[in-house]
């Protein structure tokens, strides 16, 4: 079986009474891009941040489905969530890098896990930096303040950080929202180039740039998955009545 | 990776063990007190019935007795009602000067002072609220004491006023700093639309800001009055210290905490007078608890109503 | 849009300030008497002090010689009291920003912690001769007092310690754990490091005030002279507050002794205000030089 591949079956979540998701299932292809799309507050952002357990951290949370992984169970007890963040990235909707020097931004994640030190670490940093398009504007300042980079930039840095581990599975919680549209641009470009090599999950509430970047994409409203399919069927010739008013703009 | 796990659930333990320690500090004051002060009315050694001074209090005597004299040869008594009442006298006039002088002050603070000129203030309220008690006490025995003498033509200062005096100067550092923060939670909203409708800053503040922050306000005097009631040295200082009833504001008083500070040190170890003194400790315990209670819950109020 | 003459309008808005300058007397009133405190303070104590002041025990019956040994036990009960007390606090203070679940027993343990921040220092002072000096034994010592300031400013350590956590935005937490962090990775790397001027600043306002604290040593191991220094943390001590109000109010020549308690006030006040202002001056360039502050 190819890896990278995602299996989420019947999923519900609440956060307290609030019924969240609703009975979600859904296969996401390895190496390609899908996107989740919908109106804000359908929770596109929840359902992302299932994949990797961030919903963990909300107490009073409550989840019933399975999410499988390669074939193996996120929510199963032996599942090591440490184990399954390192292998499941996240770049979240505000660049977030840490207050440190651009270089320790990306070592982190490699310290962590003991990937690699040294010499080694600094090649791992550049070769995060290089995938991410950001080693040509920054490699003669790496150990200046992450801060101190454009928010476009910054947010390279944070997609760097996040493969510098090697993750299989990337997921981008709308990551082009704070960005001008050339930032979101060179943004784009880059996720096209990644896709050969990861399984990417992008939540946008832009459907030109779903249109623009996935081969896949999941709408959903209200917590319930309306429609998935591939892009190009999506978005010309739907199956959902409510895509269709999405995609001609009726709610945003 | 397991080495990581185990740190991670290690470090959880050591953390939240330290909180739950923290937080029982609370309740071995309340335990320790209440053991050693219960004592003054069962007393573990034996009672000689020749001698007064082995005789355990009653709950009544102590609480209602209108005598406060454990040195008394023959009869020596335990009434708290002097003491209680030397405490709520000094508070509470402490607070009549300092609640209208901390709540305009705080108004003022909030409502005009921005930037450099604020945080100076702030910090002069803050630094004053950290001065040691025995140094503004000092200060009232030999620059308050002899002005109020002057002033009033009475012939000693140290009195039930200049305890107040300086209880109210002590406690507007806290008057001020908790009535300004409940001042500055109040949402912008509120000041937008009076401004709205044509008020002007003054009414904004005083009809709208003020009377929204009301409960915050409250509790920043309940706090205040924590503050007043607690102090020891700098009354010990300029009380006068009788024990007696005050009958003006010139005459000298005794406080809870003054006579716990006088007395301590000359009572002899596991007498009842030792173990009254720890009665005397668990009373102003519970006030200043029930004072602190009731200011959390006050604040608390004032936060949610300013949440949807 | 406004019914108002123009005159009448004006008119308002300059009694509106009147008003305002009203509400500023109170401010002025305590802030001219805080400053002629430290005013008389200083003018009748900065000539007593010298360099024999300051490093010469008392003599002649505390009217002469200096007070070293005052200044060496309050530095010295202080440093254990926050011995005692940092990790206790901070670790607390993590349990409570990072980790405490919004239950119950959270909200207990918050509650008596703000609680003992409200509990009189002649009380602590009832509990450490309760506790330390008799019920474990410790007997009137540097020990014994030093534990006795140390529950007491626990509650002020937990307190800072906590906002400066809190203040460090999620985002911080949320990077280190979507790599792969434990918990513990990310706050050790990329929470502490960030919170600690914020916690240092914590424990300088506790060291000053804790400083000036009488009521809790009182009971506990203060005395009224020793010719020694402390040596062992099992011995009586000195203390600056104690010293002062001894020689004002329990010398039998006070007159005499006057200007020692003028020098001893002076010293007291400035040592306070020395950790005070450093804890601003840190506060300060905080404020200032946290980037992701916007």
């Amino acid at each position: 079986m190819e890896k990278g591949r995602i299996e989420i079956q019947q999923l519900n979540l609440w956060f307290g009474t609030n019924h969240v998701l609703r009975d979600i299932s859904l296969s996401i292809p390895a190496r390609s891009v899908t996107a989740i799309m919908g109106p804000s507050g359908c929770g596109k952002s929840t359902l992302l941040r299932c994949i990797n357990r961030m919903n963990d951290l909300i107490s009073d949370t409550r989840i019933t489905g399975r999410i499988l992984i390669d074939g193996r169970d996120i929510f199963s007890p032996e599942t090591d969530v440490i184990e399954l963040r390192k292998r499941v990235g996240m770049v979240f909707q505000k660049p977030n890098p840490f207050p440190k020097s651009i270089f320790e931004n990306i070592a982190f994640g490699i310290r962590i896990h003991r990937l690699a030190h040294g010499r080694e670490l600094k090649e791992r940093v550049e070769r995060a930096l290089r995938q991410a398009n950001l080693w040509e504007e920054v490699k003669d300042r790496l150990h200046d303040n992450a801060f101190s980079l454009s928010g476009g930039q910054q947010q390279r840095l944070c997609l760097a950080r996040c493969l510098a581990v090697e993750p299989e599975i990337i997921l981008l919680d709308e990551p082009a929202s704070a960005l001008d549209p050339h930032s979101t641009a060179r943004l784009e470009e880059l996720i096209i180039q990644l896709k050969n090599e990861y399984t990417i999950v992008i939540v946008t509430h832009n459907m030109q740039q779903a249109a623009r970047v996935s081969d896949y994409c999941a709408f959903v409203m209200l917590g319930e998955l309306v429609e998935f399919n591939r892009t190009e069927k999506v978005f010309t010739n739907p199956n959902d009545r409510r895509t269709e008013d999405f995609l001609g703009g009726k709610f945003g | 990776m397991k080495r990581r796990r185990i740190a991670d659930r290690g470090v959880r333990v050591l953390f939240s063990v330290n909180a739950v320690l923290a937080a029982a500090v609370l309740l071995g004051i309340l335990i320790f007190l209440l053991a050693y002060g219960i004592r003054a009315f069962i007393p573990a050694g034996a009672v000689d019935p020749e001698d007064p001074s082995t005789q355990p209090l009653t709950l009544g005597g102590f609480l209602f007795g209108a005598s406060w004299n454990p040195d008394a040869y023959g009869q020596p008594e335990y009434g708290i009602v002097p003491l209680l009442l030397g405490s709520l006298i000094t508070t509470v006039l402490a607070l009549l000067i300092a609640i209208p002088m901390g709540i305009a002050g705080a108004v003022f603070i909030a409502e005009r002072l921005r930037g450099g000129v604020r945080v100076a203030v702030k910090m002069a309220v803050e630094l004053f609220a950290g001065f040691p008690s025995v140094v503004i006490g000092f200060f009232g025995l030999l620059v308050l004491g002899p002005a109020l003498a002057r002033v009033f033509n009475v012939p000693s200062g140290l009195n039930v006023l200049n305890a107040s005096v300086l209880l109210a100067l002590m406690s507007l550092p806290t008057i001020i700093s908790v009535s300004d923060d409940a001042l500055r939670v109040v949402p912008h909203s509120y000041r937008e639309a009076a401004y709205a409708l044509g008020a002007s800053p003054w009414t904004t503040a005083i009809r709208v800001i003020l009377p929204a922050a009301r409960s915050g306000i409250l509790a920043a005097v309940m706090l205040g009055f924590g503050r007043a009631v607690g102090e020891t040295m700098a009354v010990l200082m300029v009380a006068g210290n009788a024990p007696i009833i005050p009958r003006s504001l010139f005459d000298p008083v005794r406080t809870i905490t003054t006579t716990i500070a006088i007395e301590l040190g000359e009572s002899a170890f596991n007498s009842i007078h030792f173990f009254a003194l720890f009665a005397l400790g668990f009373i102003l315990f519970l006030i200043a608890l029930f004072t602190n209670l009731i200011a959390e819950a006050l604040i608390r109020r004032e936060k949610r109503s300013f949440t949807l | 849009m406004n019914s108002l003459p123009a005159d009448r309008r004006r008119r308002k808005y300059f009694l509106s300030n009147v008003y305002f300058l009203f509400l500023a007397v109170p401010v002025i009133i305590f802030l001219v008497f805080v400053a002629y405190m430290v005013f008389y303070l200083f003018r009748n104590g900065i000539n007593v002090i010298s360099w024999e002041f300051i490093t010469r025990p008392p003599e002649r019956g505390m009217t002469a010689g200096g007070i070293l040994p005052c200044i060496v036990g309050t530095l010295y009960v202080t440093l254990v009291s926050l011995i005692f007390s940092i990790p206790i606090g901070v670790f607390a203070a993590i349990y409570l920003a990072e980790y405490a679940p919004n239950n119950l027993l959270t909200r207990m343990i918050r509650s008596a912690v703000r609680s003992l921040a409200g509990i009189p220092s002649i009380v602590y002072g009832l509990f450490g001769v309760a506790l330390f000096v008799r019920g474990v034994h410790l007997g009137l010592s540097v020990l014994a007092s030093g534990l006795t300031l140390g529950l007491m400013n626990l509650p002020w350590i937990i307190a800072t310690a906590e906002e400066a956590l809190s203040s460090i935005p999620g985002s911080f937490r949320e990077g280190a754990l979507a790599v792969g962090a434990t918990k513990w990775e990310a706050i050790r790397h990329n929470v502490l490091p960030f919170a600690f001027p914020g916690i240092l600043t914590g424990i300088l306002l506790a060291l000053a005030r804790t400083m000036g604290e009488t009521a809790p040593i009182l009971f506990t191991g203060v005395t009224y002279f020793t010719r020694e220094l402390p040596r062992s943390p099992l011995q009586k001590f000195m203390a600056l507050p104690y010293h002062l109000f001894a020689l004002a109010t329990q010398h039998d020549q006070l007159m005499k002794a006057r200007p020692i308690a003028f020098g001893t006030a002076a010293v007291l006040l400035i040592l306070v205000l020395m950790f005070d202002g450093v804890a601003f001056l840190l506060r300060m360039r905080i404020a200032t030089a946290n980037k992701w502050q916007v």
